[in-house]
């Protein structure tokens, strides 16, 4: 299987700002009732952007400034909570192509990073730069260079951080990790056939 | 050399290394539901892959399943096709699926152990990351995306790299009114809702070891509230003891052998962790939760957190965030708060000691006017136990609905929802922002039997204090 290999991501950027955001408010259970994950991204965030009654509230997502970001900042621990991969699907499908972050939730990056998702970890007053020069500048390009781990933003560098088997899987084009798996079958039924309780 | 059950078991299941350095580990045993895995078998027909091996993949229905409503089609045409779906895919691959029918469906992570599925020393994945339970066999358990789900099935492994391991100990007793659910609110309100990222916890100390497999369970089961992918305790007799007899438990002269297997697994001693922390029983307070996620507890004679006292300016904000949404008062006390609707069950509490221990103080008590309280068991197997103890009927009597087996207002996929910004006395394991199913809805998460002191009283108070409960020592 052929991926793409993921070495840069540039875009324009929008901060959601807190930590602890957690997979709910990334995407309510209530709308994982679907047999496809087609359609999550008019979902994201849902109920912190709307009101009970379905009007818009005060949300970076809604802010007309921001429309068209493919690069999402937030604070620490990004992602926590339920490992239900409706959440990276909503963010890929709603536009984003990467993730910025202070840190992130151990299941919610093994998720992104399987479906080509990038996810930065950057410290709090480099995030607070990114961020503010998107406030002020909401067209800023700014580019994730993976390989590097660093990104650029109106004439500054940061250091991003990415675990150095998500840097290979991205920048080698192997995230979807399921070619290499279906490679080892032979080993697995291998490994299977020494432990008894895996006996048919 | 000594080694930890983790060690033993990551390498037992050890595939190889793959060219980006995680590791390719055999899933031994995968368990799936109907919300997370209908994705995966459309992605392996897009492929035109095939489940490897259909034996060692088991399902049920309960994240979506009605607790009201016994035959189908259900009303909600949405979940009525999910699990139509999940039927179609398990018929198609032959997968054994342990729907409403058999008598044996429920919530994932209760009908595996009840089934005898989950064993020491074997590797467990399923998409839901309270998979992290099954590791009170001595198992390690992941809770895994859909994509991953997809490669269980295609490979019976995934890609994954290896966790640390730290060492909780708890040693000591717990003080009568406390419970394993406050033991664990417990450790995480201590180490962060995020102090366990990239750690697997085991759990150990001679809380753990007088602990049964519920109380094991209800602890592992919140590991990843605290930000560990997996959490275990060493099996030992117990451990066996709950498996004998169970249907897909090894009988005859293979349980011998399976039970020096499994006991061989458990950590050597003198084995070397990355980090190890010590609890003492006799500090863990029945405790409560205030905020927005499972980090923010209080004991329950404690204040709510003021913001202006926090020393930090993050602590600040997001005292302020979570009290904003929570409608609480900050620097009164949690004990008094209103409730309007007590739930128990989920994987957490939905077990058959949970119903058991609060049915033992709520005979002869009545839910507060005004409060709805569903119980919910957390199998068909835990309700018929209930049954044939009388132990439903306790419930029913005290003004609870009892209802039939599923995750129910844990996560609220189902009709089982708060309305509004009710506020919710709940035996389940998350309070974020509208997890119950209102957006504005709230969740304090307690033990049961303080669920059931909440539900009499009609707001937050201490079980001890409202069942007579000998005072803390």
């Amino acid at each position: 299987m052929s991926l793409e290999k993921i070495t840069t991501v540039a875009g324009r950027g929008v901060h959601v700002p807190g930590n602890d955001i957690d997979t709910d408010r990334i995407i309510p259970a209530r709308f994982m009732k679907c047999v496809t994950f087609d359609g999550l991204g008019e979902f994201l965030f849902h109920d912190v952007r709307k009101s009970p009654e379905g009007a818009d509230q005060p949300h970076p997502l809604n802010d007309p400034r921001f429309q068209g970001a493919t690069i999402l900042l937030s604070g620490a621990n990004f992602g926590c909570g339920s490992s239900r991969e409706h959440a990276p699907q909503a963010i890929q499908k709603h536009g984003f192509r990467a993730v910025v972050a202070e840190s992130f939730a151990e299941i919610f990056f093994g998720n992104c990073i399987a479906l080509g998702i990038p996810c930065l970890g950057v410290g709090r007053d480099d995030i607070r730069k990114i961020a503010a020069a998107v406030e002020s500048r909401p067209d800023v390009e700014i580019t994730i260079d993976i390989a590097k781990g660093e990104i650029r933003f109106a004439g500054q560098t940061v250091k991003a951080t990415l675990r150095e088997s998500a840097r290979e899987a991205l920048v080698g084009g192997r995230w979807d990790a399921i070619g290499d798996l279906l490679e080892g079958v032979g080993d697995v039924k291998r490994v299977a056939a020494r432990l008894p309780y895996l006996a048919v | 050399m000594s080694k930890s059950l983790f060690q033993k078991v990551w390498e037992a299941h050890t595939v190889r290394t793959l060219p980006g350095g995680q590791t390719q580990l055999l899933i031994g045993t995968h368990l799936i539901h109907e919300v997370t895995s209908p994705q995966a078998f459309g992605m392996l027909r897009d492929l035109g892959l095939k489940v490897l091996m259909p034996h060692r993949t088991f399902a049920t229905v309960d994240h979506i399943v009605p607790t009201d409503q016994v035959s189908e089609p259900y009303a909600d045409p949405l979940a009525d096709a999910m699990i139509k779906e999940l039927r179609r895919n398990c018929q198609e691959s032959g997968i054994t699926f342990f729907d409403r029918a058999t008598g044996r469906q429920g919530i994932v992570h209760i009908v595996g152990p009840e089934q005898g599925i989950t064993q020491p020393g074997t590797t467990i994945a399923c998409g839901d990351s309270h998979t992290s339970t099954h590791g009170a066999f001595g198992a390690i358990a992941f809770g895994i995306g859909t994509t991953q789900i997809r490669d269980v099935l295609a490979t019976q492994s995934m890609a994954i790299g290896r966790l640390k391991v730290r060492r909780i100990n708890l040693t000591g007793r717990l003080q009568p009114g406390v419970y394993a659910k406050d033991v664990i609110l417990h450790l995480i309100r201590k180490l962060g809702v995020n102090g366990g990222t990239g750690y697997a916890y085991e759990y150990g100390g001679e809380v753990f070891e007088r602990f049964s497999m519920e109380e094991r369970m209800t602890v592992c089961n919140m590991s990843i509230e605290g930000g560990a992918r997996a959490g275990y305790v060493n099996p030992d007799a117990t451990t066996f003891a709950y498996l004998k007899g169970r249907p897909y438990a090894p009988a005859g002269a293979a349980w011998e052998a399976a039970v020096a297997r499994w006991g061989a697994f458990a950590s050597d001693p003198g084995c070397v962790y990355d980090d190890v922390v010590d609890f003492r029983g006799e500090d863990i307070p029945p405790t409560v939760t205030w905020g927005i996620n499972p980090g923010q507890g209080v004991a329950i004679n404690e204040t709510i957190p003021d913001p202006a006292k926090a020393t930090a300016a993050d602590e600040k904000a997001s005292i302020e965030e979570a009290l904003a949404y929570m409608k609480l008062t900050p620097g009164a006390p949690i004990k008094g708060t209103r409730i309007d609707v007590a739930f128990l069950g989920s994987c957490t509490n939905g077990r058959l000691s949970d119903f058991q221990e609060v049915a033992k103080y709520l005979k002869g008590r009545r839910v507060a006017p005004g409060v709805k309280a569903i119980a919910v068991p957390g199998s068909q197997g835990v309700g018929v136990l209930c049954a044939s103890l009388g132990i439903d009927r306790v419930f029913r009597d005290a003004g609870f609905e009892w209802r039939d087996a599923g995750c129910s207002m844990c996560l609220a996929m189902n009709p089982d929802k708060l309305v509004g910004d009710q506020l919710c006395a709940s035996s389940s394991n998350r309070n974020f922002k509208g997890r119950q199913g209102s957006p504005t809805g709230r969740t304090l998460l307690m033990s049961p039997l303080m669920v059931a002191a909440a539900a009499v009283a009609g707001q937050v108070a201490d079980a001890r204090e409202v069942f007579g409960l000998r005072s803390p020592g």
